[in-house]
């Protein structure tokens, strides 16, 4: 503390600290600045637009925690929910990224994406925990806008999809809604985007989406069909059920195939314009071509006909019937039924073609004077029974021969086809027939007659009772005497005849008298061959017979 | 008793490190070989700079997300302020209270605190001396409690880590309020609380 040497050093400190106004530590809030300077550019930098959506409620909503998603990645924050002036909507002010300017475009598509349980599936179920969320869709027009109108659903298909859109016309709607599936070979490859009403109000208009691949097998010549629902078909085969899916069963569907023969498959253009069937068989149906109107004059009740009852040429479906009128005939007192029907000439295909060609055209002419050859040659429309159980009718037109003939006018319109009567009716007549034959027989007299016969008959087996038998009797004893008599006979017979009887034996001893006998006359006979003479001269000494050695005699041999 | 004795009159100066005295105008402590100075040298622009840079730092901090937490999915940056607004509305005022006073009200006490020493030494202000010196002492003394905030994240980001369940992570605004914290801190370290009392004499180096 003491020894410390004096040193001149304090003249260049004070140049040190002079050198060094400005401190270096000023870099530390500089660098700050520098750093807070850059954010804030980065912020403003990266503000993206604002735009307000509209939504019927905001419920589930949340300023500054519900997020805009694309694909599930976060393109922008709600940052105010306020109703709109007139209370009837809400409105969401919604930040969107700076990336997310694709989504200011007119077109482009907002929703709020709740959990939501339909027929078709479920759908959303992380939003249970996470809360909703906005999806939203980017637009393709040019033109852009800040102000949108909020879907209360969210589409089903959105514009990234690659595929094809589809018109479909029909009668009516069905259980069909957007979003119902579109079935191709029962595999789900689309869906229902939108349906309207047609412009002339008397149909619908229905638009589906096919996604890509799957929409090149949609074909200039497909055939699309309701597939709502569960079809019942009771066959020669068996019970048949048939659907596309369970969830059609509940919801609805639409199905669609190519015919089994379509001459020029082309995959079809985007917007092509379909009809839809009701169902399949009507669907992959050759196509009906032009109808023609056609009535029948019946004069037998029709129980059982019904408007859309089935019109069959020999057997093949052409038309069906479509009105059914009763009228009062004045001059006969009756009331026939007029019906109505339709019928579908291209149905019967070759044939048709090949009439076409003969007729040389299809008009009203030609077809008149076609009608006026057939029912010349007995073409007639009969109702017929279809079903025994139900009872329910069809009109058959078939070629009857032996119809009687009717007088055909080709300019009557529409065109008149004659009648007979029904199957049935028929039946029905010969039966009648039948049991009036059966009625008339004379059942009193015949039975009068047998009755008569069967007592004579009784009397006749009194009398064979009576008197025949007992004396059938009396004969067949003696024949047992008779019998009896035989048999004793016969014992005798066979007594006769043992073994050991005297009589055999006397047999015995007689054939062998008989033997010698006979061997002395071959002596003879032998003797006389050699000597001759004998006969005259006697027997000579030495030729006597008594040279000959005769054998022993059987009495000998029995003595011995 | 009367006036102390300054260490000029004395010709002493403590050395910053280790406290020894040495003489006045040394350029060197001779025990621990630290530079000695009067005063904590370039005092008014160094803990200026440290707390205006603490303050700018400060904005950000408190305008961007600190953390950043996700329950199934659904996840959401927080602030500072949003913190202590959510935690406020869920019923635990105490939690609520507790970050408010750690993250916002210190961090703001010492800018002001700091800022008010400064101006008042550089003016050579009389007023309250004492009073400003235990404020010194308070702003020391609290400096890095509000540590506690990053504290916080850092654990609950390490250990709320449950995939799919919830996910927490820290998001950048904390690093500023770290900073901010560290900044101030060090502003508190580098002002030299003599300087209040200097105003009873001349100035001093």
């Amino acid at each position: 503390m003491s020894d410390r040497p004096e040193s001149p050093t304090p003249g260049t400190a004070e140049v040190k600290s002079h050198r060094f106004r400005i401190s270096l530590i000023w870099l530390v809030p500089i660098a700050a600045g520098l750093v807070g300077l850059s954010m804030v550019v980065h912020s403003w930098l990266s503000t993206g637009p604002q735009i307000t959506v509209s939504f019927q409620t905001a419920e589930g909503l949340e300023a500054n925690r519900t997020q805009v998603k694309y694909k599930n990645v976060v393109i922008g924050t709600v940052t105010r929910i306020q109703l709109s002036d007139d209370r009837s909507h809400v409105s969401a002010t919604i930040e969107l990224d700076e990336s997310a300017y694709p989504f200011t475009r007119k077109d482009s598509r907002f929703w709020v994406v709740r959990p939501r349980i339909g027929a078709g599936g479920v759908s959303g179920i992380d939003t249970l925990l996470s809360g909703v969320f906005i999806g939203a869709d980017a637009g393709r027009e040019e033109e852009t806008t800040n102000t949108f109108e909020g879907l209360e659903a969210p589409p089903p298909v959105t514009y990234g999809d690659s595929g094809k859109r589809f018109t479909l016309h029909t009668s009516d709607l069905g259980s069909l809604y957007v979003g119902a599936p579109v079935y191709y070979r029962r595999i789900q490859v689309g869906q229902v985007v939108s349906y309207a009403l047609s412009k002339d109000g008397k149909g619908v208009d229905i638009e589906i989406f096919v996604n890509s691949p799957n929409d090149r097998f949609v074909i200039t010549d497909s055939r699309f069909w309701n597939a709502s629902g569960v079809d019942v078909a009771l066959g020669a085969d068996g019970l048949r059920v048939n659907t596309e899916s369970l969830s059609t069963i509940v919801a609805g569907g639409i199905a669609f195939r190519e015919p089994n023969w379509s001459p020029d498959p082309k995959a079809a253009n985007e917007d092509t314009e379909f009809e839809l069937f009701a169902n399949e068989q009507n669907a992959l149906a050759p196509p009906d071509g032009e109808p023609r109107y056609i009535q029948m004059r019946f004069d037998q009740s029709l129980r059982g006909m019904r408007v859309d009852a089935p019109v069959e040429f020999l057997g093949i479906n052409v038309g069906r019937v479509v009105s059914m009128n009763l009228e009062y005939d004045d001059k006969s007192g009756n009331f026939p039924t007029v019906i109505g029907a339709v019928i579908y000439p291209q149905r019967l295909g070759r044939a048709h073609e090949e009439l076409v060609n003969e007729m040389g055209g299809e008009g009203d002419e030609q077809t008149a004077k076609l009608m006026k050859r057939f029912i010349d040659n007995g073409l007639r429309a009969q109702a017929r029974t279809g079903n025994l159980l139900t009872g329910q009718l069809y009109i058959a037109l078939e070629f009857d021969a032996n119809a009687p003939k009717v007088a055909f006018n080709p300019t009557t319109k529409p065109i008149e086809i004659p009648t007979v009567a029904g199957s049935f009716d028929r039946l029905q007549e010969q039966l009648q027939a039948m049991v009036d034959k059966i009625s008339r027989l004379p059942v009193d007299e015949i039975g009068n007659n047998l009755n008569g016969s069967l007592a004579e008959l009784q009397r006749t087996m009194k009398q064979v009772n009576g008197q025949v038998l007992p004396e059938m009797q009396g004969t067949l004893k003696k024949a047992s005497e008779t019998l009896e008599q035989v048999a004793r006979t016969m014992e005798t017979a066979n007594q006769t005849l043992a073994e050991d009887s005297p009589q055999l034996q006397q047999v015995e001893t007689t054939m062998d008298e008989l033997q010698r006998t006979a061997r002395s006359m071959r002596v003879l006979t032998d003797y006389l061959s050699r000597h001759p003479e004998a006969l005259i001269r006697g027997r000579s000494g030495e030729s006597a017979p008594g040279s000959y050695d005769p054998p022993t005699p059987s009495r000998t041999i029995e003595e011995q | 008793m009367s006036q102390p004795h300054y260490a000029r009159d004395l010709g002493l100066c403590l050395c910053h490190t280790c406290g020894y005295a040495c003489d006045d105008g040394a350029q060197e402590c001779p025990r621990c070989h630290s530079h000695v100075h009067r005063r904590k040298p370039n005092m008014y622009a160094r803990t200026w700079a440290l707390l205006i840079a603490g303050f700018i730092l400060y904005i950000p901090a408190n305008t961007l997300p600190v953390m950043y937490t996700s329950y199934f999915g659904s996840g959401t940056d927080n602030t500072i302020m949003s913190g202590v607004i959510e935690f406020w509305k869920d019923g635990s005022w105490d939690i609520a209270l507790l970050i408010f006073i750690a993250s916002i009200v210190v961090p703001c006490l010492k800018f002001f605190i700091m800022g008010l020493l400064l101006i008042t030494c550089q003016r050579r202000s009389r007023w309250a001396m004492r009073e400003r010196s235990k404020l010194y002492r308070f702003v020391e003394l609290i400096g890095y409690w509000s540590m506690l905030d990053v504290l916080v994240v850092a654990l609950v980001a390490a250990l709320v880590q449950f995939r799919a369940l919830s996910v927490v992570e820290p998001r950048i605004g904390i690093l500023f309020f770290g900073v901010v914290v560290v900044l101030t801190m060090l502003a508190a370290m580098t002002f030299d609380p003599r300087k209040i009392w200097d105003a009873e004499v001349d100035d001093v180096r």
